[in-house]
């Protein structure tokens, strides 16, 4: 069943059930550069496999840019 | 000579730090870290861009460097904090240049939601380094709640209009005892040098390198700049006076009787 969630601010569709992990490896990122947050909380990255994304979660995923004054 | 800098239990032997915003390139970037050999470099954190493949930037910086994160888009103290949290997770240690603003014009911070955002950081174990405009009465309570450093503005950020701040930038380091690094409006090498030569601990600059004719050699500039102000800064002798004082001996020695 599909899931309607939401990925920094912007609303998508999962096509299927998956983990905070399926996601990220769906995606192509690597996990080493960036942080999530789910549903506000930062979640350590050896906990990704044992979340399970539910509808009208939201998914908070960033990484560095180049910054500075 | 060894004149190196203590931040956070840290030994830094190069008092130009550089933000690695606004590069014509991350090839350019690259070439300038490697070529001024700074030791602490800013970045920031944004949402990730799923559309597009973008390089990492963690991957022009050389590993030996010193990530300082900076809040910047943090328009309160709660935002702020969320943002350092976000960039301890993204693994790259606990160093936040610390920026609060809500002025979309001048982009000046805000030093009362600064002071509560370090207070919470920095009770959470985050080096903090705190933007803010120069105020002694806000230095000292950002002292007070354990900020590492603390940084005044010079002008507006981007702005290159050099240390308008200076008299108040002055007494902060007369005052507090804490590193005080000048961040923000450094347009020129000659300015990086005076805030050394005032006893700045270091400088931040950005925009002056990243938007020069030629970054690398703009660069090079700055850090030769910023080693002059740090070596005349410990060897000044501040006595003026008001009349000349000759360096040579006046006596006519050519002159008849």
């Amino acid at each position: 069943m599909a899931l309607k969630i939401k990925i920094n601010g912007k609303s998508q569709v999962l096509e299927k059930a998956m983990t905070l992990f399926d996601l990220i490896k769906a995606k192509g990122l690597n996990q080493n550069r960036i942080a999530i947050e789910y549903n506000q909380n930062i979640i350590d990255k050896d906990s990704l496999s044992g979340i399970l994304i539910k509808e009208n979660d939201s998914i908070e995923i960033v990484n560095f840019i180049g910054g500075g004054r | 000579m060894k004149d190196s800098l203590t931040l956070a239990g840290k030994e830094i032997n190069n008092r130009l730090f550089i933000g690695t915003g606004k590069f014509p390139s991350k090839e350019i970037l690259k070439k300038v870290l490697a070529q001024a050999q700074s030791e602490v470099v800013t970045v920031a954190l944004r949402r990730i861009d799923l559309e597009s493949k973008e390089d990492n930037i963690l991957d022009f910086i050389p590993k030996n460097c010193q990530i300082l994160t900076n809040t910047s888009g943090a328009r309160t103290a709660k935002e702020a904090i969320r943002i350092a949290r976000l960039a301890k997770a993204c693994g790259c240690g606990d160093w936040i240049k610390l920026e609060v603003i809500s002025d979309n014009k001048y982009l000046l911070p805000d030093n009362l939601e600064t002071i509560e955002a370090t207070k919470v950081l920095a009770s959470e174990g985050f080096k903090i380094f705190a933007y803010m405009s120069p105020d002694l009465s806000v230095a000292k309570k950002l002292i007070q709640v354990k900020a590492t450093a603390i940084m005044p503005l010079g002008s507006p950020i981007g702005s290159k209009r050099g240390v308008k701040t200076k008299e108040l930038v002055k007494i902060l380091i007369k005052e507090i005892d804490a590193p005080i690094i000048v961040d923000a409006g450094i347009g020129y090498p000659s300015e990086a040098a005076e805030c050394m030569e005032l006893g700045c601990s270091a400088v931040l600059v950005n925009t002056a390198i990243a938007t020069a004719k030629d970054p690398v050699e703009m660069a090079v500039s700055f850090d030769l700049a910023v080693k002059a102000g740090r070596l005349a800064c410990r060897n000044v002798n501040q006595e003026t006076s008001e009349f000349a004082k000759a360096s040579s001996p006046l006596t006519g020695f050519l002159r008849d009787e």
